[in-house]
């Protein structure tokens, strides 16, 4: 195990790790106003489903399209449109990780990732709430 | 106060048990331990039986244990949390294991068992390195018991019981009533998502993977403390290939659920707990090849002892991966955050085991003989290792994207996921494919130490040319459709096929051809045949999957109001809206949506029949079939769906329920049908427009029906056009069948119109019944795909896990009868979960 096999060692070892360089281009976690600076860019956004204005989605129609409003921590609010089903329990959902792109004032959204208290079960103030249900 | 109705002296008694296998744990620790370091072989002995006793009494310990939390779950004591929050009333029985390794606590405890199990093999085993690898396997015991304590010290609580009672843990005002469990009705139970049998097997298996590795890790433990470098390799190398089929098969457990009863839409999908626990496979393939490079050559010992430890290693950075809530934001299976004090013991079990292992690896590294002299190139060891090191950096390549949230909460970044996660992984693993299909193949014809030229190019000869012909018909005859990413990747793509083939061609020749067909020791070429054929699997379907719900090209629908930005038309449209009875062409199929039926055990499941009907050029029935996608409706109107596929020998057509009407909207439809006599060429208005009655005709073959000369029936010609310019046809008909007719109504759903012909008037006129209505009708949106080649992944995973088993069998020198059991057995076992269990 000396030269000649060091040597590839060191080339694939270098390649793939050239590849991961070149081939990941991260995203970052965005609030509403920061994404709309980054016009085009793929961004997460961690935000909440804003109750207040209406949800747009009819599967009789067009099955892939949804559109509903998001607001972010610091207040902002954005339109989100969606080519897929809506997520069922997005209305029930605490907090939703939004992957896609901000163009214009709409957020061209790729994956909603859903944060729903029922999956919850180890959350303790979830189970206190459920427990006295009853 | 003093409660009513509570059940205590299980809990108690359940508590005890493991309070005292903890303690049995670090007792066999230190019995062992003393045993390697008594001086006498009497003092020796008489440790050694100590320390199995308190062994088997651990064992036992916690098969009580187990069975004190299968009697809460199964007798809903909702005074303990556990029952509580992991069984329920409505539950099946078969679902009561599954629900017992749902949780943390429960699945530590499956994996602390296996622990036990394959300690009691090292015992009955390996005699010289026993006393060491059992006092590894206890340490390790020590800090997963140590996770299901539950007691105070101080006022911190170490571990959580699987034991601790609902009123203690939980806060409520119902607590303060001495009938407090008259007010708890019914546990939470087990997540929708995991009530399906593959919860019932995948676990076990998949912990028998993780807590085979601690063996491995053990052995090399052994080594290191009794400087006795090479020898734990040959017995430990069966150990290693178990490991391997353990782990493996309990991974693409994972993926075959995930595929047959998730609607994930896939069987792999670089989910951060999917590459958590392929990370340790492929180190440990990577250390089991290095252990074999050793014993021919005496090369690789000190790769063998690293990969062994981060084998290990990985599969408890995985479990802190998925166990901490570190990956919330990142993965689909959303964990959460076990508290604080879990957090650090999960740490501790990481780092208290591996950072002493490193340590004493590190320490003798300079000791452990290394052979200077260079490899030649044409012998098998110099690729064998050139292959290990490729698996080892994919799982560094893999595991380094994955750790991303770790970065993050460490270095306080905000980086997230890129936008094509799987491409990521798919760009670089399929150059790696390529190798490694390469590799397998041609390593095979070489021989340790040195190979002859001509023996070598004579031999790799015949595949290879068979590989290239093989590959250009596949080209020719069925070629990858997968260009989104660009003709680069494509070729990529193009190129792994073709070193899989080559590698199944390959290894198939050496078993016949070098081996003669001796079974015996083709454990090897039979692993890597099926790696081979598993892989090149999973290029053909996902390169050809192919997506035939699409909305955009059925024409039935009106395009709804298009996005503000204008874009749309480039999108996905992967999910298409079915009518109740609205036969709806779909891909190759005419699929038609024609009841739902409510499941006799969960109330709150349903299941969607759907009729799937396609006909070749002559109009002949060339395929009928019905697929039942399910969905659960969850108490808090969550909902999730399973899927149903149709399975071929060649594909499957794999569905599943993405959306259904709301049964709110559901209004009953109260209009009826106004009926206008027409005559041929007449019209008549509706609402937004008019209809025509263009012709009757008998028996005719049409868009819609297809009657034959034997039927009776009539079916008029109607075009309706709408003030919005836009005309549809329709076909109402009316059959006389068994002495009474059907009336066989048409609908233009984008026009709410429902056109029905109800008999003949005089004077050559024709009751045309015509009727309008709001209210919706019942719908469900599907996804449908159809994946091509399906069963060559299913297929090559179960030859090469008997491969693995071969392998296993041969190195362990097990006696013929038990190789023949343990080879149907496993076998058979196999074939029966990947490719006739559906479900």
């Amino acid at each position: 195990m000396k030269t000649s096999s060091i040597i590839i060692l060191v080339l694939i070892a270098a390649a793939i790790g050239g590849l991961l360089m070149y081939s990941v281009d991260f995203s970052t976690y965005d609030t509403i106003t920061s994404a709309k600076q980054k016009q085009g860019e793929y961004v997460h956004l961690i935000a909440k489903l804003d109750k207040d204005k209406p949800i747009q989605y009819d599967a009789l129609k067009d099955p892939n399209y949804l559109s509903f409003y998001a607001v972010d921590s610091l207040g902002s609010v954005t339109k989100v449109i969606y080519h897929n089903p809506k997520p069922a329990d997005l209305e029930r959902s605490e907090r939703v990780v939004l992957k896609g792109r901000m163009e214009g004032d709409v957020f061209q959204c790729d994956d909603i990732l859903l944060k729903c208290p029922s999956k919850y079960k180890d959350d303790k103030s979830q189970l206190e709430k459920t427990v006295t249900q009853y | 106060m003093h409660y009513l109705n509570e059940h205590l002296l299980p809990g108690q008694t359940g508590h005890f048990f493991v309070l005292l296998a903890f303690v049995c744990s670090i007792l066999a620790t230190i019995a062992f331990f003393k045993s390697y370091k008594a001086s006498s072989e009497l003092e020796k002995k008489s440790w050694l039986n100590f320390a199995r006793t308190i062994f088997f009494i651990e064992f036992a310990s916690l098969l009580a244990v187990f069975a004190f939390i299968y009697f809460i779950c199964s007798n809903h004591l909702y005074e303990y949390l556990y029952a509580y929050k992991h069984s329920s009333k409505e539950l099946e029985p078969k679902y009561l294991l599954a629900c017992i390794w749902e949780g943390q606590e429960g699945s530590f405890l499956l994996w602390s068992m296996w622990h036990c199990v394959l300690g009691t093999i090292v015992i009955l085993t390996e005699k010289k390195r026993q006393a060491l690898v059992m006092s590894a396997v206890n340490a390790a015991q020590v800090f997963l018991i140590l996770m299901l304590l539950g007691i105070y010290v101080f006022d911190a609580k170490i571990g959580s019981s699987p034991f601790s009672l609902t009123r203690n843990e939980l806060n409520g005002p119902i607590f303060n009533q001495a009938n407090y469990l008259t007010f708890i009705q019914d546990g939470v139970g087990l997540n929708v998502l995991l009530r399906n049998y593959w919860m019932v097997i995948h676990p076990p298996v998949l912990f028998l993977g993780f807590a085979s590795t601690i063996i491995p890790a053990g052995y090399a433990f052994s080594s290191l403390v009794s400087k006795d470098w090479g020898g734990w390799i040959k017995p430990v190398i069966p150990w290693a290939l178990f490991s391997g089929l353990a782990l493996g098969t309990g991974i693409m457990m994972g993926g075959k659920w995930a595929y047959e009863s998730l609607s994930f839409g896939g069987f792999w999908a670089w989910d951060p707990v999917e590459n958590s626990s392929l990370v340790p496979w492929l180190i440990m393939i990577a250390a089991m090849h290095c252990m074999v490079i050793y014993k021919s050559t005496g090369r690789a010992l000190r790769a063998s002892y690293l990969f062994t430890l981060l084998a290990y290693f990985f599969v408890l950075y995985s479990t802190f991966l998925t166990r901490t809530g570190i990956l919330g934001d990142t993965s689909v299976h959303s964990f959460t955050e076990a508290g604080i004090t879990m957090n650090v013991l999960i740490g501790l079990y990481m780092f208290g085991l591996t950072v002493p292992l490193f340590f004493l690896f590190l320490k003798n590294y300079k000791y452990i003989p290394a052979i200077q002299k260079e490899e030649n190139l044409a012998s098998r060891e110099f690729w064998m290792f050139i292959g290990s090191l490729l698996l080892f950096l994919s799982a560094v390549f893999i595991i380094s994207i994955t750790s991303l949230p770790v970065y993050n909460r460490i270095l306080h970044t905000n980086l997230a996921d890129p936008p094509d996660r799987e491409f990521v992984y798919n760009k670089v693993l399929v150059l790696v494919i390529i190798l490694i299909g390469l590799m397998t193949g041609f390593a095979q014809f070489l021989k340790y130490r040195d190979t002859t030229k001509k023996y070598f190019n004579q031999k790799v000869m015949w595949p290879a040319i068979g590989a290239v012909a093989v590959s250009v018909l596949l080209a020719i005859v069925y070629p990858i459709t997968y260009d989104s990413k660009g003709p680069g990747f494509l070729i990529a793509i193009y190129l792994a096929l073709f070193a899989c083939i080559f590698s199944v061609i390959a290894n198939a020749t050496y078993v016949f051809k070098v081996l003669h067909g001796k079974m015996k020791t083709a454990g090897s070429a039979i692993a890597h045949f099926g790696f081979a054929l598993m892989i090149g699997g999973m290029l053909i379907t996902s390169s050809n999957k192919l997506t035939i719900s699409d909305n955009s090209k059925t024409g039935l629908f009106i395009p709804f109001d298009k996005d503000p930005s204008g874009r749309g038309t480039e999108d996905p449209m992967e999910n298409l809206t079915l009518l109740k009875g609205i036969p709806t062409e779909m891909g190759i199929y005419i699929v038609t949506y024609y009841a739902d039926s409510a499941s006799k055990n969960e109330k709150t499941r349903t299941y969607y029949k759907l009729h799937f009907e396609s006909k070749d050029s002559l109009g002949k029935n060339r395929e009928n079939f019905v697929l039942q996608p399910d969905s659960y409706r969850m108490k808090d109107n969550n909902l999730t769906s399973n899927p149903d596929t149709r399975h071929y020998f060649t594909h499957d057509v794999f569905t599943y329920v993405s959306t259904i009407s709301n049964p709110d909207h559901n209004k009953k439809d109260t209009t009826s049908f106004t009926t206008h006599e027409m005559a041929i060429g007449d019209t008549t208005f509706y609402s937004n427009g008019y209809i025509v009655l263009n012709k009757v005709e008998k028996n005719p073959d049409n868009e819609r029906f297809h009657f034959s000369p034997d039927d009776t029936a009539l079916v008029a010609d109607v075009t309706a056009y709408s003030n919005k310019g836009t005309s549809y046809k329709l076909y109402p008909g009316l059959k006389v069948h068994n002495m009474s007719i059907d009336l066989l109504d048409d609908t233009s759903i984008t026009q709410n119109l429902y056109v029905r012909f109800s008999g003949i008037a005089k004077g050559d006129k024709f009751k045309i019944g015509v009727k309008e209505n709001n209210a919706l009708a019942d719908f469900i949106a599907v996804k449908t795909y159809i994946f091509p080649y399906i069963n060559l992944v299913w297929a090559g995973l179960i030859i090469m896990a008997g491969g693995l088993l071969v392998s296993l069998l041969h190195r362990s020198k097990a006696s013929k009868g038990l190789s023949t059991v343990a080879m149907i057995l496993v076998f058979s076992a196999l074939i029966f979960l990947f490719l006739f269990a559906h479900g």
